[in-house]
């Protein structure tokens, strides 16, 4: 078998020195925390003006993560970019000629993409936690509070796995344009449209952006949220079978298909 | 050395590699021919297990690729000089493939300055003529110092100092020991690089031979006389049993003789000689001659090809 | 006939192309050579009216291209195989051209079945191999039957058969009295196609005369002669003899003698008068390569080196024997070390075409197959060196 952690160590240089992948990554901190500051000094001037229902539902710590809607679709991108650029650029060969173990070459490569996703997603998560909590004022919330930690490290759980997800599916699909065609409008639109039809909301909340955001819930129930029939782990553990049921699935294909 | 044992390889019901078995050995550029569509890349990609045979097996040393430990060791290719990212510059797309198989950073500067690439080894890739390409396609097939290399289509796109130099790379390659495996469609280039040929048509074997064997057996070779005794050459040569044929120029050809023979038989009875060669047609020349030979596959070439390259253009 | 006159073009600071002249005539298959960057694209797109010319012009039959009445017509040219709409079939594609210029749709037909595309034509472009494309390209340069056709790496793609089509069809076109202008990165291809060479390099005219010429002018041919193999003191008879003479003899790694200086007859005199007999005595002329490496070493952008394998630690893996790498190189497998005679070339007086054994690059096929009428003067002058190169500086020219 070929050398785990030097196989490790090439696709870190792999993702260092392309500039797409850290524009990708900075993009996803960036907007995710900018929309949601944004959005939380635009509520904590207007929230008298809501409906006392939602006041009282309002999740302050879900609510600084709402630039997520948007920054994911930057993790969306690099954990597509990551693996579909072997494709695309036909680097796979000579990748696959110099590891021609699959397994080793595709696991490393998602190791150390996911590590970083992860720890951006972390870092944007904690950001966009204590800044909108800043511009919130007196409706914001505490990191001390039940349960808001958790949230907050969900928030960065769940930007790693999208870019994971991802990741599966470009190793599947074998093509960037391919896989963001999907991706892109599956995650902004169609998710986000079935989740508010009746009945269809049914099945959308096992869709893995769905479940998965649930983890950034402090209050069970939110404002336009519904019960779901899992909690906020049971969501991530949902998104989690999602991801592993994508990357199998790339590897399948890695493994079977010619290169 | 690179053993091929039946391999075969199907698209749906196409065959396009058909039980072939071959060895390529050491300390020799062997040279891999065939018409387009033949299998040859195909044939290449299974090598190096990009392309999975349907059946058959291919082994590098005796394993197969998938067991070598750090395969750019063992084997260095060039199959597309455009198989890096082009985001990426032409270093450290160098660099991930030398870290993934342990070889020093410092080999990747190395192999740069070989290849000539050094002073844009820090640009992007992607503004990379082909022949640049080509170039760092070269660099990292030569990365890992491996004893075997492959090479499909190295010149292409290169300029003539490229082309001279690659050839040159080649050879002293395979006088070092190493096994050098390279495809071509250039036969004047071919004649001048390879010493062992294999040629392919339609996914089969159709010779595994050396260069010389190869156009001995598949053309006309003759020598050539230049005498300013030629009538008295001429009698010599009939007494002998040989026919000489006058080919203009004051020159003379003899089928089925070799300069030996008729060298001596010059001295003997001191006639002297202005030319004795040993004439030999060209590689290209041999090469058709197989492949018209070889009769299905003109039955079944693909469009484009087969008997109609004669040029039969007669203007509108 | 296309004419350049004082062609020049600037980009910034950078000139591709400095006050080129020449003329390009019917009737002969024309090679335009030159390292990688050396301006030849620039130069045909400037021909074709693609560039415009920073000063200096050029014409096909009198006119600039863009002046050309129907240029279609007229002058075809293969520029890049993958300037065509993949989305379009080859047949749609020709088509499209053909209206444009007033072409029956037969000749679209015809052409096809030329370039052998026919059973592919409805088919849309986009899946063509490189080879495929390359003759689309041809079918499209012959479209209007023109009189002037440009091609650039024509072979490009094409595997052994096609590499013959194309030779063989630009062969015809120039008997036709047509003019044709081809470049070409491959020397041992261009030394079987072309009548007549026009080489430049960064961006000046470098060559402007026959294969013939060009060859005899910028390389040394020489002669192999064998002995008896039986007997080596015959060998070194022949080689002090010869030497005596003021021939320069080498051995070759089997056996036999490389003898410059000294043309065939003489040789044979010598030997006679000496009393050895030959086994071999065949005249090499050098190849184009040669000859086009000698004259264009100063005009390179990329030069390799040798790999030092200094950072690999590795030790030679069994099987390595580094004395292997020597023994092969008793004389330079390409003579163009050995420094040009004095002069004239010795084996002028022996008909060109060489006798080559069986790794020769040129067989035994003339360069001028071709009928050429008015077989043009060498008009260049006689290989100057190239302009003032730096390496180090114009590394960065391809790199656009």
């Amino acid at each position: 078998m070929a050398s785990v952690p030097a196989v490790l160590q090439s696709e870190w240089t792999k993702i260092r020195t392309v500039a797409s992948t850290s524009w990708t990554l900075v993009s996803a901190f960036v907007v995710t925390v900018a929309v949601g500051a944004l959005l939380c000094a635009l509520l904590a001037s207007t929230f008298d003006d809501l409906p006392p229902t939602e006041q009282a539902t309002f999740d302050p710590t879900l609510f600084s993560f709402s630039g997520m809607a948007l920054g994911q679709l930057a993790m969306v991108v690099f954990g597509v970019l990551v693996v579909g650029t072997e494709y695309s650029s036909g680097m796979i060969r000579t990748s696959l000629a110099a590891v021609p173990q699959r397994a080793t070459f595709l696991f490393s490569k998602i190791v150390v993409a996911g590590v970083l996703a992860l720890v951006v997603g972390t870092a944007t998560s904690f950001l966009s936690f204590f800044l909108g909590q800043a511009l919130l004022g007196e409706r914001a919330t505490s990191i001390g509070e039940e349960n808001v930690l958790r949230a907050v490290i969900g928030g960065g759980l769940y930007m790693g796995l999208i870019a994971l997800f991802s990741m599966g599916v470009a190793a599947m699909l074998r093509s960037s344009m391919l896989s963001l065609g999907i991706l892109m409008p599956f995650f902004f639109l169609v998710s986000q449209i079935l989740a508010a039809v009746p009945y269809a909301k049914d099945v959308a909340r096992y869709f893995p952006d769905q479940a998965g955001s649930k983890i950034m819930q402090v209050l069970p129930q939110t404002w336009n949220g519904d019960e779901v029939p899992y909690g906020p782990w049971g969501g991530l553990g949902i998104m989690l079978l999602w991801v592993a049921a994508s990357l199998l699935g790339g590897f399948a294909v890695l493994g079977k298909r010619d290169a | 050395m690179i053993e091929l044992e039946g391999l075969t390889k199907r698209f749906g019901s196409k065959v396009a590699v058909d039980d072939l078995s071959f060895t390529v050995r050491p300390g020799v550029v062997t040279g891999f021919l065939g018409p387009n569509g033949a299998g040859k890349s195909t044939t290449m990609r299974m090598m190096l297990d990009l392309d999975n045979p349907t059946s058959g097996s291919v082994r590098i040393d005796g394993k197969h690729y998938r067991e070598l430990q750090e395969p750019l060791k063992y084997i260095g290719a060039l199959l597309d000089a455009k198989a890096m990212h082009g985001g990426r510059t032409a270093y450290h797309n160098l660099l991930c493939l030398a870290q993934a198989n342990r070889i020093p950073a410092s080999r990747v500067a190395e192999v740069l300055d070989t290849v000539g690439l050094t002073a844009v080894a820090k640009k992007k890739t992607k503004g990379f003529s082909l022949g640049m390409g080509q170039r760092l396609g070269i660099a990292s097939a030569l990365l890992g110092d491996p004893e075997i290399l492959m090479f499909d289509e190295p010149v292409n796109g290169l300029d003539p100092e490229g082309i001279h130099w690659i050839r040159n790379l080649m050879k002293q390659l395979a006088a070092e020991g190493r096994t050098i495996f390279v495809s071509s469609h250039l036969m004047s280039e071919m004649a001048l690089t390879a010493d062992h040929l294999i040629v392919i048509g339609q996914g089969r074997l159709l010779a595994d031979t050396s260069m010389a064997d190869f156009i001995h057996q598949n053309s006309r070779s003759y020598v050539r006389l230049r005498s300013p005794q030629q009538e008295r050459l001429r009698d010599v040569l009939h007494q002998s049993g040989l026919t000489p044929v006058e080919a203009g120029n004051g020159t003379l050809e003899i089928d089925g003789a070799t300069t030996e023979q008729v060298g001596e038989l010059a001295a003997e009875h001191r006639i002297v000689l202005h030319e004795l060669s040993s004439q030999r047609a060209s590689l290209e020349e041999a090469f058709m001659q197989m492949t018209a030979s070889a009769v299905e596959y003109h039955a079944h070439s693909a469009p484009g090809h087969g008997p109609q390259w004669a040029p039969r253009d007669k203007g509108a | 006939m296309i004419e350049a006159i004082g062609l020049t073009k600037r980009y910034g600071a950078k000139t591709a192309v400095y006050d080129l002249s020449f003329q390009v005539r019917p009737g002969a298959v024309t090679g335009f050579l030159g390292p990688n960057g050396s301006g030849k694209s620039t130069t045909m797109r400037m021909v074709l009216g693609l560039d415009q010319p920073t000063s200096g012009h050029v014409t096909i039959g009198g006119h600039p291209f863009r002046k050309l009445p129907n240029a279609p017509r007229q002058v075809g040219a293969l520029l890049d195989a993958k300037a065509v709409h993949g989305g379009r079939s080859a047949r749609n594609h020709l088509l499209s051209l053909a209206q444009l210029s007033g072409i029956p749709a037969r000749r679209v037909d015809e052409v096809l079945g030329v370039v052998g595309l026919q059973d592919v034509a409805r088919r849309r472009s986009k899946g063509f191999s490189l080879g495929m494309g390359q003759r689309l390209g041809i079918a499209a340069a012959l479209l209007g039957d023109p009189q002037v056709l440009l091609f650039d790496e024509p072979v490009n793609g094409l595997d052994p058969e096609g590499i013959l089509w194309v030779r063989n069809l630009m062969k015809q076109l120039a008997a036709e009295g047509r003019t044709v202008f081809v470049s070409s990165h491959l020397m041992s291809e261009m030394a079987l196609t072309a009548d007549h060479l026009i080489v430049i390099g960064r961006g000046q005219l470098l060559a402007d005369m026959s294969v013939k010429d060009f060859i005899a002018h910028n390389s040394a041919g020489f002669a192999r002669v064998r002995t008896p193999q039986t007997e080596p003191q015959q060998r070194e008879k022949l080689s002090a003899v010869l030497t005596e003479a003021g021939g320069r003899v080498m051995p070759e790694p089997d056996g036999a003698l490389r003898v410059t200086g000294l043309a065939l007859p003489a040789i044979s005199d010598l030997a006679h008068g000496a009393d050895v007999r030959l086994w071999e005595l065949s005249p090499h002329q050098a190849s184009l390569e040669e000859a086009y490496m000698r004259m264009t070493q100063a005009a390179v952008d990329f030069r390799s080196t040798d790999d030092r394998k200094a950072g690999l630690m590795q030790q030679p893996a069994p099987g390595y024997d580094p004395s292997a790498a020597v023994t092969a190189s008793e004389v330079p497998q390409q003579g163009w070390y050995a420094p040009p005679p004095p002069g004239r070339n010795p084996y002028a007086s022996t008909p060109p075409g060489g006798a080559p054994t069986g790794r020769d690059p040129h067989p035994d096929t003339p360069p001028a197959a071709a009928p050429a009428p008015a077989a043009p003067a060498p008009a260049g002058p006689p290989a100057p060196a190239a302009a003032p190169a730096d390496p180090t500086e114009s590394s960065t020219e391809d790199a656009r």
